[in-house]
């Protein structure tokens, strides 16, 4: 050990970043909004330069892909539109109540798959012997319990071992997938095709096939919120969420807790399920949820767990998929194309929580000081 | 190295107008000045809450000063990350230890250091040079999370010796280390000044400040009040430097009045998921209007034993009895959960060690904190707020917490008031068994005494009071018996009016109750 | 029979292998990077693209391609296109903090598009009748195998008949450990990832730390990919043929206890399973539906048996998933 002394020179960084007090939320409302249009406005001008067409025209085939030729009367991409909302929507609502309790259920897909199964087998087996209104009870009924009981067995042995869901319900859903394709294969005979079956479908209300749907979930979102802001048991989500060791403290039964929060989360993907089978397929595939049990995942955490700001979170992204969609399929892209739009604009809006939980702080901010 | 004198009174480190904020209200430290020279101890003096960790965080190159300068031995120095830190040979031992728990003491102490070849045995050899020269015990295989507190910072000190540094500065060494333990470790620590060390220690305890350094700076709310020789003042001096105005130090301890018992622990045994035995056959019996303190090391069983009796710990044995206090029925709480010791009318109110991570919730208002004892009442299936309403307000009031209203998320909140939230909470209850852990751990003396206050106005109520504490000093004055254990066991029941420290240091590192009780209350 | 199945399991496995890999350096570091099954699939079309180039420039004649050309230019097309997903990872996570999990999920849904976008786009530019693009010239580079290994029976097929990428999986994973266990760099690493704040103080470069592991455990994981277009697909690519294979090599992380050593009996065993339904004799079509479960059941199995060990050297590092801000208070 010397004595020279240490001659390192070092040079104060450029920038500091600095943890923010809380944030005005409306301004934080405000960077967020920002991100999201200027992301939508650099994803317009990335299909620009793929497909020659000027800024103007990819917004205006967007706006068509979305309501379609609204201004003439025709309001069919419009109810379409409503209805991706809505089963996105479903999804997220069901997987909020188990992210609150830092639960992370992957597995939206495969409990809404076997939701759908569920109907599915209900329509085929028992749609020639039961009653119209019976059958649509039994349908529900068995529909909401297969959901639950997919979302039950990781939350079982998450309450009992603590083992990983997040891989748990991922895995759930491939196993979910692969009980479809056996299903299908036998019902279908080997063409991988179940034909749409008359019986046991939603009630149509006026004219329209998704009016049912987008009311069902209508209502659960409102049954959500006051779930999780007014009710005991959200009380005690948001407590296990928070802390097990305050829950436990206060004598909350935490594994009794993640059981319950559990199935109410299957079981409104199950719902979900069965409006995709009984309300508008009327028939299942491995594809029937179509990956939307994931994007419902970043919908529920962009959220913030607020059910009304997911209306407008699964409305932002329904519009950038059918948009992106209209104009892959216009100009010939890849219909991967929405993928792509939808996952940046994502990470984008992911990124800005940065701007509002920190401030970056420039060198020149340090005063001088007299001596 | 050059040895005592001829380094002496050469400034090491000088502080010039250091201010630092956290976000747009706190400010931390305001204008700082402060010359710490080699061959002394300086000590750092302050309340909780006045900015000394903050302001040694930023020699140590943790947070990065808002304005003013640094120097070290006489030129400007800047410190952006703890590597400069070491580059200047400045070392930071802070209060919560900076180590890696799966990693071996060794792995712990070369980690970081950019020189040569990665060469464990090697590294092995030198850390026991150093170890010999000052006189530390170390194993150096062994893993931290097995360790004990005051092994862990020994490694956390040779961690420091092993990088050259020759400015130390300790975050509050000694709150976790019994009497014995920090008489060593201020050995060591003059032993290093006589090496020509510069030693800065951060503290709250007067009386090690006279003991222990050469100079005492104190700093008040952020700001630098004042440094003298510790030779030329006293203890009513710098508190009065430290709070701004003169205090009366005194716990007021009345006689406990008709006291009766109303909790007996009978031989309860408590084994953790790893298996090892945390509670070791403990039988003690709790009395109305008493405060039995409970004094041991760090991780005796402390945690486990309040936790057992407020029903979160599963026991192997033993039993624990309430007599309660109108019928003087006895009701056995094992095995019951906290929910139906509630329900069985048992009033026992707990205040955990962990307040923001067991007793509160960081992210909730005050009002839905105070829910938490309180949601499940009523059969609906809906949340009441009103009642915790008020009664949020009614501490808000009763106890000053500053807060800018009930619906503040109490993470926000100083630690002060956090406590006083939470205590409030609890006492509301109006319990007939109190139990509180480390209760004025990171208060300031306001806040501290009011806790105090609180807790004898509690006892005087009839209340049986279990606090368990690691300050020494406070244990002596505030309690009625003082129950010592050490490693899940019981190692004395002492009367707290007549012990001495000496003697309850002695009992926490003894492994084992010889059976006497030196009680007579 | 026997053999077959086993080198059949070794082909299936290498691909999990190199995510795995991949996802053990990251979460040393305390990244749990839900982004690896996009970021495979990111790493399988760059090398496809690259190598679409290479034999389009070569006028599609194998006459006219540079063997070590032909290797090197879709492996390093794979490094690099892996290697900016981890660029974004990183970015997202270890400067701006954002959440882990959903800034993985992000990049899954972003990199399989990418992913079929660009496969979709070059099947479109090949005109070709099949919904897949073949690139089986370069494959046919990157299976070269070891010229004696046929003459040495079933242990030659066993251990010696693979190509270069089974091999280089093999020896990344023990390189990996081998730095881990036995370096400073591991080291630090693992310091990082058990304890930010105590590497921070310690002058470690946390940050750096952050980066670099991702960026590399992200390369790893792409190669992954590419091994599974060249060698188990012989070079041809069709969209979301790689399917959930990211999601089984981070299954495999928790299988391995976080060992790259243990990691390479895992991803083997973990081809078995995916490959039993080929080799179970009988089954009908739609059994085979049924018993394409397999790997997933097991994979469920395994995570259950390890939660219910409680060892503390089997834990995951202790801050994985958590940001780490030096002036947090």
């Amino acid at each position: 050990m010397d004595n020279t002394k240490a001659v390192k020179h070092h040079h104060e960084p450029l920038v500091h970043i600095v943890k923010r007090d809380d944030m005005p939320s409306w301004k934080a409302w405000l960077i967020r909004i920002a991100t999201i249009v200027i992301s939508i406005f650099l994803m317009g001008c990335l299909s620009t330069m793929l497909t020659e067409k000027s800024l103007f025209e990819t917004f205006e085939m967007m706006f068509r892909g979305v309501f379609g030729r609204i201004e003439s009367g025709s309001t069919v991409m419009l109810w379409k539109y409503l209805q991706e909302i809505a089963i996105l929507l479903c999804l997220a609502l069901a997987l909020t109540p188990a992210f609150k309790m830092k639960f992370w259920n992957c597995g939206a897909e495969g409990q809404a798959l076997m939701g759908g199964l569920a109907a599915m087998m209900c329509m085929i087996n028992l749609g020639q012997t039961l009653s119209y209104p019976v059958l649509l009870a039994v349908v529900i009924i068995t529909s909401i319990l297969a959901g639950a009981v997919w979302g039950l067995i990781p939350a079982i042995f998450k309450a009992l071992f603590n083992t990983n869901e997040t891989l748990f319900t991922l895995m759930m859903n491939y196993i979910a997938t692969q009980i479809i394709a056996y299903y299908v294969y036998i019902v279908g005979g080997g063409s991988n095709i179940i034909q749409p079956v008359a019986e046991g479908n939603l009630p149509v209300i006026g004219n329209n096939r998704y009016l049912i749907n987008i009311i069902i979930v209508a209502v659960i979102c409102i049954f959500m919120y006051i779930y999780l802001k007014y009710s005991k048991h959200g009380y005690e989500i948001s407590v296990v969420g928070e802390s097990q060791n305050t829950a436990r403290y206060i004598g909350i039964n935490v594994k009794k807790v993640i059981i319950r929060t559990m199935v109410i989360s299957g079981a409104l993907c199950g719902v979900a399920g069965m409006l995709l089978v009984a309300g508008t397929d009327h028939s299942i595939n491995t594809n029937t949820v179509g990956g939307q049990g994931f994007t419902a995942i970043m919908v529920s955490w962009l959220g913030q767990f607020n059910p009304f700001i997911m209306v407008l979170m699964t409305g932002v992204i329904c519009f950038l998929r059918l948009g992106a969609s209209k104009v892959a399929d216009t100009c010939m892209l890849n219909a991967s194309f929405a993928d792509i739009v939808v996952g940046v604009v994502i990470l984008c809006v992911v990124g800005c929580e940065f701007f509002i939980r920190y401030s970056v702080k420039f060198r020149h901010s340090k005063k001088e000081v007299k001596e | 190295m050059e040895r005592g004198v001829d380094v002496a009174k050469q400034p090491a480190i000088e502080l010039k107008n250091i201010t630092k904020r956290f976000g747009a209200k706190v400010i931390a430290n305001k204008n700082v000045n402060l010359t710490a020279y080699r061959g002394e101890i300086l000590s750092i003096l302050g309340e909780n809450g006045s900015g000394k960790t903050t302001l040694m965080n930023m020699i140590a190159g943790i947070y990065f000063p808002d304005e003013g300068q640094i120097f070290v031995d006489g030129e400007e120095a800047t410190i952006t990350s703890p590597k400069d830190a070491f580059d200047y040979r400045i070392g930071m031992i802070h209060q919560h230890f900076k180590l890696v728990d799966v990693f071996s003491a060794a792995e712990n102490i070369v980690l970081g250091i950019e020189n040569g070849k990665y060469d464990l045995k090697k590294s092995t050899a030198d850390i026991k040079k150093i170890s010999e020269q000052y006189g530390f015990d170390i194993d150096t295989e062994k893993k931290i999370y097995s360790m004990s507190v005051s092994e862990k910072q020994t490694v956390e000190i040779i961690k420091v010796l092993y990088r050259g540094a020759d400015i130390l500065i300790l975050d509050e060494p000694t709150a976790v280390l019994t009497p014995q333990e920090t008489e060593k470790l201020f050995n060591i620590l003059r032993n290093m000044r006589d090496d020509g060390k510069c030693i800065i220690i951060i503290t709250h305890k007067l009386h090690e400040v006279l003991s222990l350094s050469d100079r005492v700076a104190v700093l008040r709310k952020g700001e630098y009040v004042g440094t003298v020789n510790t030779a030329e003042t006293n203890e009513s001096e710098l508190t009065e430097m430290m709070v701004g105005k003169k205090i009366a130090l005194n716990i007021e301890r009345s006689e406990p009045k008709d006291s009766q018992e109303r909790l007996i622990v009978n031989g309860i045994t408590c084994v953790d998921r790893q298996g090892a035995t945390v509670l070791d056959d403990i039988s003690f019996s709790a009395k109305s209007g008493e405060i039995l303190g409970i004094a041991g090391i760090a991780g005796s069983g402390q945690r486990e034993l309040l936790e057992a009796i407020a029903g979160l710990q599963h026991l192997s044995s033993g039993e624990i009895l309430y007599i309660n206090p109108k019928t003087g029925n006895k009701e056995n709480l094992r095995d019951k959960t906290p929910v139906q010791i509630r329900d069985m009318g048992v009033r026992l109110s707990f205040v955990p060690e962990d307040r923001l991570g067991m007793g509160l919730v960081g992210n909730m208002d005050i009002v839905d904190n105070m829910m938490l004892r309180s949601y499940t009442k009523g059969h609906s299936m809906f949340l009441q707020r009103k009642a915790p309403k008020d009664l949020a307000m009614k501490i808000i009031n009763d106890l000053e917490v500053v807060t800018p209203g009930a619906n503040t998320p109490v993470r926000r909140l100083s630690g002060g008031n956090v406590q006083k939230v939470l205590v409030g909470r609890e006492i509301a209850a109006s319990p007939t068994v109190l139990m509180v852990a480390y209760p004025v751990r990171g208060l300031d003396i306001n806040s501290s005494y009011m806790i105090y206050n609180l807790l004898n106005e509690q006892k005087e109520n009839g209340v049986s009071i279990i606090f368990v504490g690691e300050d020494l000093d406070v244990l002596l004055e505030l309690c009625d018996r003082i129950m010592v254990i050490g490693s899940g066991r019981i190692t004395g029941i002492v009367d707290a009016r007549t012990t001495s420290k000496e003697e309850i240091g002695l009992l926490m590192t003894k492994s084992k109750f010889d059976g006497k009780e030196n009680d007579n209350g | 029979m026997i053999v077959q199945f086993i080198c059949r399991a070794i082909l299936l496995g290498v691909p999990l292998l190199y995510g795995s890999t991949g996802e053990i350096v990251t979460e040393k570091s305390g990244h749990l990077n839900l982004g690896i099954p996009g970021i495979m699939y990111v790493g399988a079309i760059s090398g496809v693209i690259g190598s679409f180039l290479y034999e389009n420039a070569c006028g599609n004649s194998l006459d006219s391609m540079n063997g070590v050309l032909a290797v090197l230019i879709p492996l390093l097309c794979a490094v690099l296109g892996s290697t900016l997903m981890g660029l974004i990872y990183s970015f997202l996570t270890a400067t701006l903090r954002a959440n882990q999990n959903v800034t993985g999920l992000a990049i899954t849904t972003f990199g399989i598009g990418l992913g079929n976008f660009f496969g979709g786009s070059l099947i479109k530019l090949t005109d070709s009748e099949m919904p897949s693009i073949a690139l089986t010239k370069t494959s046919s580079f990157f299976s070269v195998k070891l010229p004696f290994a046929d003459d040495l029976g079933a242990f030659g097929e066993i251990f010696l008949s693979h190509d270069f990428l089974t091999y280089l999986a093999i020896i990344i994973a023990l390189v990996v450990a081998f730095v881990l266990n036995r370096t400073r760099v591991g080291l630090n690493l693992r310091a990082v990832g058990e304890n930010p704040a105590t590497a921070d103080a310690a002058g470690i470069n946390v940050i750096k730390y952050k980066y670099v592991a991702t960026c590399l455990g992200s390369a790893i994981a792409g190669l992954g990919g590419l091994q599974y277009v060249m060698s188990y697909a012989n070079g041809v690519w069709s969209n979301n043929a790689f399917g959930d294979r990211g999601w089984m090599a981070i299954a495999l992380v928790i299988f391995a206890l976080w060992k790259p050593s243990t990691a390479i009996v895992g991803s083997f065993i973990f081809g078995a399973l995916c490959n039993a339904n080929n080799y179970v004799q009988g089954l009908g079509a739609e059994t085979q539906e049924l018993f394409k479960m397999l790997p997933y059941v097991v994979t469920i199995i395994v995570l259950v048996i390890t939660s219910m060990r409680k060892k503390r050297e089997h834990q995951p590092p202790a801050s994985l998933g958590l940001s780490y801000f030096r002036e947090e208070r």
